[in-house]
């Protein structure tokens, strides 16, 4: 277990979530994709934090700031899901064709 | 942090399954499956942490993502037409872009990993970390700590706006119209009278 080694892995989340979000056509899907980015994240600041900054509290407090991300993303981003879906009828990115209300 | 051979055989363990379970996600049929693909990645993710010496925010990453995990897979089986995953179904677009973008980054983000050269200062040990990170958000990082509140306030608020259908008197796309004062009147406070006649006539599409 070497620094190298967690960001790679880390690289790795962000990749298949990256790959994820692009190719999914469902939005909840999609949603997934940006979570996994969003997990990778929280990895590699988490190995940072254990590996090269000495365990300065404030690297902690960056890793709770990434999990806020996550929660606000996932709320709002089903929020925005069901409005689109009374207002639309849509469940994929293909079902709207601009976002005008 | 954890170290010794049996560290080194759980982070790998831990790391192989948040990674193979995060590309299962998108590659199972099942819809319920895949959000519970997905919160086997987080677990791992969370386990490392822990062996990290990150104790606090592994645990608290497992508890938060297991139930936002349950919450998503009702969404899913809200939304999506196969959610058991009874039929093959590949909803996807772009898939080469996608792969592409996915292994450009990954493969980008893995390079700098390897070859750049970080500082070596390892934590000294989990004991004092998680009273230190205690003292640091209800001290100098309090901001950060209220602000966090405040955001998620502000997003509860934002979600049920956002989703909600009917406005404080009646369904959103009839006008919210309130009702009169006293029982049976008509007297409602006029800087209330939205549409006055009130109805389905159309109001809509004399707008835009």
């Amino acid at each position: 277990m070497t620094l190298a080694t967690v960001l790679v892995a880390a690289a790795a989340l962000v990749g298949i979530g990256l790959w994820g979000a692009l190719g999914q056509q469902s939005f909840v899907m999609l949603l997934m994709g940006i979570e996994l980015m969003v997990n990778g994240i929280i990895l590699a600041a988490g190995g940072l934090w254990a590996f090269a900054a000495g365990g300065v509290p404030t690297g902690q407090v960056l890793v709770i700031v990434a999990m806020l991300v996550m929660a606000v993303e996932m709320a709002v981003g089903f929020a925005l899901v069901v409005a689109v879906y009374r207002a639309r009828g849509a469940d994929t990115t293909e079902g709207i064709g601009s976002l005008r209300g | 942090m954890s170290s010794g051979a049996a560290a080194d055989v759980a982070f790998v363990a831990f790391a192989l399954v948040a990674v193979a379970a995060g590309y299962r996600v998108f590659r199972t049929d099942s819809m319920v499956r895949a959000t519970f693909l997905l919160l086997a990645s987080f677990l791992a993710v969370g386990a490392i942490l822990v062996l990290l010496a990150a104790e606090y925010l592994g645990t608290a990453l497992l508890f938060m993502m297991t139930v936002e995990m349950v919450v998503m897979a009702l969404f899913m089986v809200m939304f999506m037409m196969n959610p058991a995953g009874l039929n093959p179904m590949a909803m996807v677009h772009q898939p080469r872009l996608a792969a592409g973008a996915g292994v450009a980054a990954g493969v980008a983000l893995a390079g700098v990993a390897v070859v750049a050269d970080f500082p070596d200062a390892p934590v000294a040990g989990s004991a004092g970390a998680v009273a230190a990170l205690g003292a640091e958000l209800l001290g100098p990082s309090m901001l950060v700590f209220e602000s966090a509140g405040i955001t998620l306030l502000a997003t509860m608020v934002c979600a049920v706006v956002l989703s909600a259908s009917r406005g404080r008197y009646g369904p959103t796309h009839d006008g919210s119209v309130a009702p009169p004062l006293d029982p049976g009147g008509d007297h409602r406070p006029t800087d209330d009278l939205v549409e006055p006649g009130g109805g389905g006539h159309g109001h809509h599409g004399s707008h835009s």
